[in-house]
């Protein structure tokens, strides 16, 4: 049935386009020009404004300012995904997870098997890809290591940023990062915590995704 | 175009509304031409820009009369329109439609001549506005082709700003559509009868004596509104207003 | 209320005119829309530029429409997305239908989707035995009202924190009663995190399709997409196919316009581009995903030379928010999926002028939404077009309209009449019978008194004035 609505539509779309000159592309658009603002201050402003925690730390210590944010959060779980240079950083600093450290969780094995535990997870800390300046949003390329639910389903979600992957744009971001070359199963802009206005315009943090977004970036 | 002194003659448009309801806003716009030097021709076949024909969707109705309005004007004037929508109507919808008609381009040169006339005479040098009436609260409403089409809504305002005893307070919704809209405020009384309630109590809160503006389409509803609520605020068209309170009375 | 099958207009119209909560919701909150796309967008020259891209990347995707579509099936297909084609609603239905019935699912949630909207899915999986569970916010409460959405982008935009707190109240079991909308929103959160939990298959709309890379977009702020369409085993996407974009670079420029034109945001709070079901070795995500291609009219729309920039419109709403019209009315007024101006031009297209068509007639050619459209729909030209298609057309033309756009043509053409008629008005001056549009015009205005003498007649008599 599928084929035979396929073809109908094709004749149809073929019949209509025959009397639609092609349009010229519109002209590339001009790449990023230097900014003249810190890129990792306005991305910071842009992020802050819509209710996410930034918080800048040295590179080489950035796991003490996550133990920070997990005390004072009473983060009792932290799910991550094993076997990243973040997990071995996590590991490394929590040798032996459990009071007054959170327990680690590793997401190991296909959420089927832990579907119900995830659900009840405190927060889940993820890497970044890198992150838009202008609009204010995280990069996540969710991989096989990294699974795309640990930056949804907990309330609290804590993204790791490196300072030198925060692009102008969205749209420079894409062409340096050469996203045409090919997309990852799931890619996505993450600009604050889950928010709506539905009842009355008025605004409401933490509906379906996570009620908090942490962004730790680091500089070298 | 030409500096303006420059032009020899004008031609004058009325538009079917000043002739057949406000006379006076249209001879008060040509007074004014004619005051600034210029010598206005007003060929008398003129009668209707078509608009509320093509609005409806009657094109080849309007299309025949915008073809006589076309002729009306043949040389090479400029065409001084009273009235933002109709202006429109003549510079950019009759290339439209008359698109893949043989007439095309006779209206396209028309249509290039087409000016509205608040942003003609606020565009002439050395325009002088002695305001000789008494000090008095305006309003302004904006037509929506006037704002949109012609975008002359800057150039008309900046006339009521150049008349010293008139203090110009703004609506709070200026640019909302009145509820006018030609046919519309017959075909959907109910909601065009609700835009001009709106409208009528926003001119209202501004305190004014008086609304301008430069589409009579729009001033005629707002001022029926007005006196079937019996209310004393009166709407003018600004040329009118100019005249009014800037020429010598001996 | 409800729109009807037997489409009142006018009845329509009266109703929502005389709701006064109504009207003052929607003034709110079209003046608060409107305001933050202005914050969005404050430099008008670039606005435009950036409006002129939007316009020249949807026209350009509309103008290759066979090829884009081919290529972006070709890679979908690649990536292992199945891809369906759906002539009508029905059938649109129907694959859905299939899809639930071939998993032996029962329970579905989905995100926001106008396209859903025009299936009518909801009531036709109820009818199959399927609960099919909104679950952004506006969309559930609405929903547990068994109400249509009422504005694209906020679809309980007519309802009060009361209203809301009632329907929760009575309709959530073990939800308490109250009107703090923290609490009411919690209150959601609670119900469909298990619901999100328990799902078999998610489904959603989409944005934007990427031919380029077979890459399916979403934007939204709440998480309920990504919890649709990451958490249940399956994944159903359903797109008009007017949506298909060329390539990944036009995503930017379409994403800002797009978000700043519907909620005034920069970015929305998610931006999900999903390019395949879950691979090997990875440990979530849905291990189908279909999308459902939906024609319902647009090729025939399409064909039409003026008609077919139609198709150029991102669903943003923002025509909406500055219509003066809609912001009396709101949405259910109109009758059918698609309100305000774009459901103007569109409504009447996919549902036939004789059904329809008097909605063409409810806009007063503002150009207000030609104004703010992100991708410059030219919106009056288009409704002047279907407002000659009735005149045109046996079944909708009015005679006597007719006749009088005929004798309006012989009195502007021909001087004498035209001379005898404002003669005559004159005359008449306000004694001119209350009957037909003078009837309708004389409800809250006075009538128009034609003057004494014409501007012609006082032309004659001016004096230095070259009356040829």
């Amino acid at each position: 049935m599928s084929d035979t609505a396929r073809s109908n539509i094709f004749a149809r779309l073929t019949r209509a386009c025959a009397d639609f000159p092609e349009v010229a592309r519109p002209r590339p658009a001009a790449p990023d020009p230097a900014p003249d603002v810190d890129l990792i201050d306005l991305f910071q402003e842009r992020m802050e404004a819509v209710r996410t925690e930034v918080h800048r730390v040295p590179r080489n210590d950035w796991t003490a300012a996550l133990a920070r944010i997990v005390e004072e959060k009473q983060i009792q779980s932290l799910l991550y995904g094993p076997g990243t240079r973040l997990a071995a950083e996590l590991e490394s600093a929590w040798p032996e997870s459990g009071p007054p450290a959170p327990r680690l969780r590793a997401y190991d094995a296909a959420v089927e098997c832990f579907k119900k535990e995830l659900f009840e997870i405190d927060a889940g800390i993820t890497t970044t890809r890198g992150a838009i300046a202008d609009t204010g949003a995280l990069i996540l390329w969710p991989t096989e290591q990294e699974p795309r639910l640990i930056s949804l389903v907990p309330p609290v979600h804590i993204a790791v940023l490196d300072a030198e992957n925060i692009y102008p744009s969205f749209a420079g971001a894409m062409a340096q990062q050469q996203w045409s070359r090919g997309m990852p199963t799931n890619a996505l802009l993450v600009s604050g915590p889950s928010k709506t206005a539905d009842i009355e315009f008025t605004l409401v943090f933490g509906v379906h995704g996570p009620e908090e977004l942490v962004v730790i970036v680091r500089e070298s | 175009m030409k500096h303006p002194q420059r032009y020899g003659k004008v031609y004058f448009f009325g538009t079917c509304l000043i002739d057949a309801l406000f006379p006076q806003a249209g001879l008060a716009a040509i007074r004014l031409l004619r005051r600034h030097g210029l010598r206005v021709v007003f060929p008398p076949g003129q009668s209707c820009c078509g608009q509320p024909a093509y609005n409806s969707g009657f094109f080849d109705e309007a299309r025949a009369v915008a073809l006589r309005q076309v002729r009306c004007f043949p040389e090479d004037y400029p065409v001084i329109v009273p009235s933002g929508s109709c202006a429109g109507m003549m510079k950019y919808h009759y290339p439209e439609l008359f698109a893949g008609h043989p007439e095309l381009e006779t209206v396209r040169r028309f249509s290039a001549r087409v000016f509205e006339f608040s942003r003609f005479l606020a565009d002439l040098p050395g325009l002088r506005l002695e305001d000789r009436g008494a000090p008095l609260k305006a309003t302004w409403h904006s037509s929506c082709h006037a704002l949109r089409e012609m975008k002359v809504i800057g150039h008309a305002k900046s006339l009521v700003r150049r008349l010293a005893n008139v203090e110009l307070v703004e609506l709070q919704r200026e640019s909302e559509c009145c509820g006018f809209g030609g046919t519309f405020a017959v075909k959907q009384p109910q909601i065009s009868a609700a835009m001009v309630t709106d409208k009528v109590d926003d001119i209202l809160d501004t305190g004014a004596a008086v609304v301008l503006g430069i589409d009579c389409g729009c001033l005629m509803n707002i001022a029926g509104a007005m006196e079937k609520r019996r209310l004393p605020v009166s709407c003018m068209h600004l040329a009118q207003f100019i005249w009014e309170r800037t020429h010598e009375t001996n | 209320m409800r729109p009807t099958d037997s489409f009142d207009f006018a009845g329509n119209v009266s109703r929502a005119l005389a709701d006064r909560q109504l009207r003052r919701n929607l003034r709110a909150a079209m003046d608060t829309l409107i305001e933050k796309r202005n914050s969005v967008f404050p430099d008008p020259q670039e606005t435009e530029a950036l409006r002129e891209r939007g316009a020249a990347i949807k026209r350009r995707a509309l103008s290759r429409l066979p090829a884009l579509l081919a290529q972006l099936e070709e890679k979908l297909t690649a990536n292992g997305i199945q891809v369906h084609w759906a002539e009508t609603t029905d059938a649109a239905n129907q694959a859905v239908l299939d899809i639930m019935r071939a998993h032996g699912a029962t329970r579905l949630v989905k995100g926001k989707s106008m396209v859903s909207e025009e299936m009518h899915l909801n009531p036709f999986l109820q009818r199959h035995g399927i609960e099919s569970m909104e679950t952004d916010l506006g969309e559930f409460i609405i929903q547990l009202d068994n109400e249509p959405p009422s504005h694209i982008i906020v679809p309980a935009i007519h309802k009060n924190r009361d209203q809301v707190a009632r329907t929760f109240h009575e309709k959530i079991p073990d939800a308490p009663y109250t009107e703090d909308v923290e609490e009411l929103t919690a209150i959601a959160r609670r119900t469909l995190r298990r619901k999100f939990f328990e799902a078999q298959v998610g489904l959603s709309g989409v944005n934007f399709a990427v031919a380029e890379t077979g890459t399916l977009c979403l934007v939204e702020n709440e998480g309920n997409g990504r919890m649709c369409t990451t958490v249940p085993p399956v994944h159903i996407a359903v797109m008009g196919l007017e949506k298909v974009i060329e390539k990944l670079e036009d995503i930017p420029p379409l994403l800002r316009l797009l978000t700043g034109s519907a909620t005034g945001q920069l970015v929305t709070t998610y931006f999900n581009m999903i390019s395949g079901p879950r691979k090997p070795g990875e440990k979530d995500g849905p291990r189908e995903v279909h999308l459902i291609i939906l024609d319902n009219g647009r090729t025939r729309i399409l064909a039409d030379p003026v008609m077919r920039e139609t198709l150029l419109c991102v669903r943003c709403g923002t025509c909406l928010n500055h219509c003066p019209v809609y912001t009396r009315l709101g949405g259910h007024a109109y009758g059918f999926v698609y309100p305000g101006p774009i459901g103007e031009i569109l409504t009447p297209q996919m549902e036939g002028l004789a059904r329809a068509g008097v909605l063409a007639t409810a806009s007063s050619l503002c150009n207000a939404c030609e104004e703010v459209c992100p991708v410059k729909i030219p919106i009056p030209r288009l409704l002047r077009r279907l407002r000659r298609d009735m005149a045109a057309a046996a079944d909708t033309a009015d005679p006597l309209e007719r006749l009088a756009w005929k004798g309006w043509a012989l009195m502007n053409r021909v001087p004498l009449v035209h001379a005898l008629a404002l003669k005559a008005g004159a005359l008449l001056g306000d004694r001119l019978p209350a009957v037909g549009p003078l009837k309708a015009w004389t409800g809250v205005r006075t009538p128009p008194r034609p003057a004494a003498r014409s501007l012609h007649e006082l032309v004659r008599r001016e004096q230095g004035v070259q009356n040829e």
